[in-house]
């Protein structure tokens, strides 16, 4: 009997192996094929050479702009995830919150900003915030202003592009944890004897910390790693890592150094998952997904 | 400690009257049990007390102050939620230290605080473990002694036993009666078991959407209901239809087609007002099956065993007089009647009960 129970279960595997073929085939075996290529040697505008050298990746390792670059990214990233958590903590606490019978007309409103192509989203702030755009044709057309303002292609359009496409999914992430707390836990410490902010404070934030948690990861990652924002909104200086990979593969057609680039992104953003969930604990994160 | 009266306590939720000018008190140091049917308004007014939901009308008074106004953190209250609501979050230690904390007590003595109140519930040495970590009993007993250790001036339960199992379910309502005698708080207990709220209470409001049917002790809402709605919710009972006759002797007597005059103690017929409709309650324990004549001093018919539900050393028998068929909670002696037996059945007078007929 002993020994049977110890045998070897198959069960699993076998239902995990789809998964397992696809993330193999999607994933495992092109990023192979990009770090193989993060070795060859760039000859000429889209001319490689197979090859087994490191000048790809001592280049990225001794030159400053690379390390500017990693910066600017990590900055710009820290303040997104910061300003979304502030700001999508609010919708994300009165939708758990409201007795509205139609909350599921709530959580529509959220969602349906996705079924607009991102890239659409982004350059709809240049109709609002650019020289012809709704705020400046008003405060002309009002007379308060006599030359349109310059508001476009700076870090702030930047950042404000990069909260509009992503607060929604740190306000899914949120609500999620939040709706999950038992109703009775702030009036039972408000009759305890806490005030309404003392209560959120010593409860309900502590217990909403996973779905925050994991929002804040979710918006730092996916803004680490995007180009497409700052390349409509920014301005020249105002590039992230990915640019540089962009730059790289589109403009300068050096495949092998975009494919070091990447491959150094990668293991960046990994590393700050990696960090991140240690601090948060693993299995609060698992929880905040599930 | 402090009594809690409501005057005119009135709740609505848009159309819904959730409770209606109820006007009850709670003595000092008393039990109390809300006792209704769900949705009858129990939990709002508990959470009124509180000051969880604001009435639209109506005055709620702690000693001789009227709280209406006073934020919830300020009353000075203990609840023990259905559901518990400990924090999962945090230590059984810290759980019960919660609202010490903001009632300035020093480091200090709060452990001793904690330890006390732990004691005091038999749970010892569990400070450290977390709410997930205990069963529900013992959450339930954590939930109250977060309560009880801020020393509330009053003590609210809803339904705090409801969510464990029938035996710790009954071990636990003597536990915290006993608890709750020896610290003196005033506590309002709400439950829809009425066999819960007959052996705990001082007092029992029974409620009937959102109105209070009757208040009174045990005895006297078990013995003298009010009205039908007071004598169905309580245990089981054969109300019947009946005539006033007249008074005799200090009692007042009922005509009843299928017993003839039956003499009720005038103390049982307080409700009944001046006819001449009105109805005559049995309580199906009291009224007794027979293999061959009653007992002397007995009202008797003869009837039809037509169903039998077993429950034990009890059987409670359904048992058909002419149109109607009459309810009989019997201890069993020897063989219980079976369906299909011919046997007489009594009652004695002194222990019916009169009501009023429009209820
Ligand atoms: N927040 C609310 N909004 C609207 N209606 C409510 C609200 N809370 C309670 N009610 C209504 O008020 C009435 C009384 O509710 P309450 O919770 O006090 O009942 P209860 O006696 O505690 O019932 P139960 O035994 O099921 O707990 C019900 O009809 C309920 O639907
Ligand atoms: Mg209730």
């Amino acid at each position: 009997m002993a020994l049977e129970v110890a045998k070897f279960d198959k069960r699993p595997w076998v239902l995990l192996s789809p998964a397992l073929v696809t993330i193999t085939a999607l994933v495992v075996i092109p990023m192979a094929f990009m770090l193989a290529y993060s070795f060859y040697l760039n000859v000429d505008l889209a001319v490689d050479k197979p090859a087994f050298q490191f000048g790809n990746w001592i280049e990225i390792a001794t030159d400053k702009y690379y390390y500017v670059a990693i910066w600017k990214t990590f900055r710009l990233s820290m303040i997104v995830t910061l300003l979304a958590a502030i700001l999508g903590y609010v919708p994300a606490y009165f939708i758990a919150m409201t007795r509205f019978r139609h909350k599921w007309m709530l959580l529509l409103l959220l969602i349906m900003p996705f079924w607009i192509s991102f890239i659409i989203r982004t350059l709809s702030w240049i109709h609002i915030l650019g020289h012809d755009g709704a705020i400046n044709s008003l405060l002309l057309y009002l007379g308060v202003i006599r030359h349109p303002m310059d508001m476009m292609y700076n870090q702030y359009t930047v950042i404000v592009g990069f909260i509009h496409v992503f607060l929604p999914y740190m306000i899914l992430n949120i609500y999620v944890s939040l709706d999950g707390i038992d109703r009775n836990l702030e009036p039972a410490a408000r009759t305890l004897g806490a005030t309404g902010w003392q209560a959120f404070r010593e409860v309900t934030l502590p217990l909403s910390l996973p779905g925050l948690g994991a929002g804040c990861l979710l918006v730092f990652v996916l803004t680490a790693g995007s180009y497409v924002t700052p390349l409509i909104l920014g301005g020249p200086n105002d590039f992230l890592f990915g640019n540089l990979i962009y730059d790289a593969i589109i403009t300068e057609l050096n495949w092998p150094m975009g494919a070091a680039l990447s491959i150094t992104l990668l293991v960046l953003l990994g590393v700050v998952v990696i960090v991140y969930s240690r601090l948060m604990g693993l299995r609060q994160l698992a929880k905040a997904f599930a | 400690m402090a009594r809690v009266e409501l005057k005119g306590l009135t709740k609505s939720f848009g159309p819904v009257k959730a409770v209606q000018a109820a006007d009850i008190a709670f003595e000092d140091a008393s039990f109390t049990t809300l006792l209704g049917p769900s949705g009858c308004g129990k939990t709002t007014i508990l959470r009124m007390i509180a000051g969880l939901e604001q009435p639209t009308g109506g005055d709620i008074l702690v000693g001789a102050d009227r709280v209406n106004d006073v934020p919830i953190h300020k009353r000075n209250l203990g609840i023990v939620f259905q559901n518990y609501a400990l924090f999962p979050h945090r230590t059984i230690g810290e759980n019960i230290a919660f609202g010490l904390k903001y009632r300035k007590v020093p480091k200090s003595e709060m452990a001793a605080k904690v330890r006390n109140a732990l004691d005091v519930v038999r749970l010892p040495g569990v400070e450290d473990r977390y709410p997930s970590q205990l069963s529900g009993g013992q959450q339930q007993r954590i939930a109250l002694a977060r309560a009880i250790v801020i020393e509330p001036d009053v003590l609210l339960l809803d339904e705090p036993l409801s969510a464990l199992d029938a035996n710790l379910r009954e071990s636990m309502r003597v536990e915290l009666k006993a608890i709750q005698h020896r610290i003196g708080v005033t506590s309002v207990f709400v439950t829809h078991d009425q066999s819960e709220a007959l052996a705990m209470s001082d007092r029992i409001v029974v409620m009937s959407a959102g109105k209070v049917a009757q208040i009174g002790t045990p005895e006297e809402v078990y013995n003298r209901p009010a009205n039908e709605f007071v004598a169905d919710f309580l245990g089981a009972s054969n109300i019947i239809e009946g005539r006033l006759q007249g008074r005799a002797d200090g009692a007042v007597v009922l005509q009843v087609d299928a017993f003839g005059a039956v003499p009720v103690r005038e103390d049982r017929a307080a409700s009944v007002g001046s006819g001449p409709a009105a109805k005559l309650m049995i309580r199906a324990e009291k009224l007794l099956l027979t293999e061959g004549p009653a007992p002397e001093g007995r009202i008797a018919v003869k009837g039809v065993v037509e169903a039998v539900d077993y429950q034990g050393q009890l059987a409670r028998y359904f048992v058909r007089v002419g149109e109607r068929t009459y309810q009989a909670m019997n201890m069993i002696e020897g063989r219980p009647f079976a369906a299909g037996d011919e046997v007489t059945l009594s009652f004695s007078p002194a222990d019916c009960a009169a009501l009023p007929a429009g209820t």
